[in-house]
């Protein structure tokens, strides 16, 4: 009885680490631009297909293409964020829903033309294959892997944002852009280093999910409503937030996909309306 | 707009707004032409029309009512089970079909819209995004019911008005759901005509002061939403009955997602914005789907990016803009 469930919670945890650096970025560009990015998966899905690349096509080993995986993503982003994004910014929610809805559209079909719609296989290297058993429970490595790569990098980040002063930077622009701007910060290119930042996040989470969730042109848009669970449930700009809303999403998907299968995804989008009807600025939501 | 510089009256101003211009006269007698002009594509013309019927139940709360809804499959997708899920289990005359299907749509997106009302923005989307996929996961669940992601077969429809067969070609179907969108459209017509349309388009473009002078925003938001619930219900038992059969696509969210494209194509908050993306999406869909259905949303991706960028008020909007001073709308 026990033992499957601390299995539960362990794959749970891991998976809501991933989830977290999925959906941290736009958690504060949202924060701080109101701009609804639903393309944010888009370049998770870039990270992924970048490493698949890499691996598969120029046999790199799998953690060197981890930081080409957060570099394509970032890039990949500022070029967007120059050319469109930045027209939209206080325009309405429609219209960035929209725009991004397009973006989401164009690269599923991209990644479909050039990968194909099949799963990307991806081989990982012999020492995070397997699994170590403790006390008769297997436990995985990789996700062992996974989730210390997330918590390094939740203190990194936490690190940053408190204690550096394009933290403080940042923290200005989330509470007060008008101020901030006011007072000299330059928030045009504040905001969009958060945002490289952030979508290089997505990038490598995306590359760091390939084992655990498959990587196909689907992605894009089959991991964006986690990901809004996620920040709509963690509140806006809150790194905090994200982090408990990732790993609650995280266990109760394991939990719900181990112990109810057949109306597993029900419960999930159930506790999301729930939640957003009783805090609708999320739980650790400020406005 | 021209409240002051004229000093109409408010019922002056609905009136003129209400009048029927000739070329909308011309635009439903076009409708009659694929009778004519194009016999083999009659199929296509009704999903045009209950398309169109769709995106006009989407415009009256977006256009009118500013909510942004991510989800509106779900009445449609309820729409299309009801009248399915009736002509299986009870009886296929078709007007009863439609009519429960209506009610029930009705009875959901009235339930729905106290929710609804309470909320704007970002959590908006969500929850009816989250709505939407709710009703999607519980349909796929009950596969027993809903046949699952087989679909949910042996739905048949009898003769309209016990007389009238559903033809291989569509003629009936055709017919049938253009009456059906045109009776909609009248009644989408005369309620964005009407005291209560105009404070709707309160509500879209300042409901703090809607609020201030003493207008019940959010009774008015339940309201519109049920009856666009009601008409997505119908286009969706429209889509069952001329088909014959119901598929989980009809609550995907995909189609949430597509509709949004039609009436963005189109032009929001305009009715005749969501028939005219209803006719260009579909036929343009007919055509180049055929080559491959995955690229085909590199092109919608791309169109939709064009339009929010150049177009933002749909191609009518543009058109309008290019349009003759007296021709045009107030709005």
């Amino acid at each position: 009885m026990i033992g499957p469930f601390i299995g539960v919670l362990y794959d749970g945890f891991a998976y809501g680490m991933l989830l977290f650096l999925l959906s941290v970025g736009l958690s504060v560009t949202l924060g701080m631009m109101n701009f609804v990015n639903l393309a944010h998966c888009a370049f998770g899905m870039l990270g992924g297909f970048v490493t698949v690349t890499l691996i598969n096509d120029l046999q790199w080993p799998f953690l060197a293409t981890l930081p080409v995986a957060f570099l394509a993503a970032a890039v990949a982003s500022v070029v967007l964020e120059r050319v469109l994004y930045r027209r939209f910014y206080g325009k309405s929610d429609l219209d960035q829903c929209l725009l991004t809805i397009g973006i989401v559209f164009m690269s599923i079909a991209s990644a479909a033309y050039l990968f194909g719609t099949i799963q990307q296989p991806v081989q990982l290297p012999s020492w995070l294959r397997g699994s170590v058993t403790i006390f008769d429970r297997g436990f995985g490595v990789y996700r062992f892997f996974l989730i210390c790569v997330a918590l390094v990098l939740t203190a990194a980040l936490i690190g940053m944002l408190e204690f550096t002063r394009f933290g403080a930077q940042v923290r200005a622009a989330v509470d007060n852009l008008r101020m901030a701007r006011g007072l000299g910060i330059d928030v045009d290119r504040v905001f969009m280093l958060t945002f490289a930042l952030g979508s290089g996040l997505a990038g490598l989470g995306g590359a760091l999910a390939i084992d655990i969730t498959g990587l196909d042109p689907s992605f894009a848009l089959a991991y964006l409503i986690y990901v809004l669970i996620v920040v709509a449930v963690g509140g806006l700009s809150s790194i905090g937030g994200s982090f408990v809303a990732a790993v609650l999403l995280g266990i109760s998907d394991t939990a719900g996909k181990y112990y109810f299968p057949a109306i597993s995804s029900f419960l999930i989008y159930l506790v999301m309306v729930g939640l957003l009807m009783w805090r609708p600025a999320g739980l650790f939501g400020r406005r | 707009m021209g409240l002051s510089a004229t000093a109409m009256t408010p019922l002056d101003h609905i009136a003129r707004r209400s009048a029927w211009r000739p070329l909308e006269i011309v635009f439903w007698l076009l409708t009659l032409l694929p009778f004519y002009l194009t016999p083999d594509y009659l199929q296509l013309a009704s999903q045009i029309a209950i398309t169109a019927l769709f995106a006009i139940s989407l415009d009256l709360i977006l256009g009118y009512g500013g909510l942004v809804s991510l989800g509106h499959a779900a009445f449609f997708g309820l729409g299309a089970y009801a009248a399915g899920l009736f002509s299986k289990h009870v009886w296929g005359e078709p007007l009863s079909g439609l009519l429960l299907a209506a009610v029930i749509t009705g009875l959901f997106g009235y339930f729905l819209s106290f929710i609804i009302a309470s909320f704007r923005g970002l959590a908006l989307i969500m929850i009816t995004m989250g709505v939407g996929q709710l009703m999607l996961e519980a349909a796929n669940s009950a596969g027993k019911i809903t046949g699952g992601a087989d679909g949910l077969q042996g739905v048949k429809t009898w003769p309209l008005f016990n007389a009238i067969r559903f033809d291989l070609y569509g003629n009936t179907a055709y017919g049938y759901s253009l009456a059906a969108l045109f009776v909609c459209f009248l009644v989408a017509r005369r309620i964005t005509n009407s005291p209560f349309g105009l404070s709707l388009q309160g509500i879209r473009e300042n409901s703090t002061r809607m609020l201030a002078i003493g207008a019940p925003n959010n009774a008015h938001v339940r309201q519109i939403f049920t009856i666009a619930a009601v008409m997505a219900g119908i286009a969706g038992a429209l889509l069952t009955q001329t088909t014959e059969t119901v598929s989980l696509e009809t609550l995907s969210f995909q189609r949430s997602a597509d509709l949004l494209v039609v009436l963005i194509l189109g032009g929001v908050g305009r009715l005749y914005g969501g028939i005219i993306g209803a006719i260009i999406y579909m036929v343009a869909r007919d055509h180049f789907s055929g080559v491959n259905p995955q690229y085909w949303y590199f092109w919608i991706g791309m169109l939709l990016i064009a339009v929010v960028v150049f177009l933002p008020n749909g191609l009518l909007g543009g058109a309008a803009r290019l349009a003759p001073k007296s021709w045009r709308r107030e709005s």
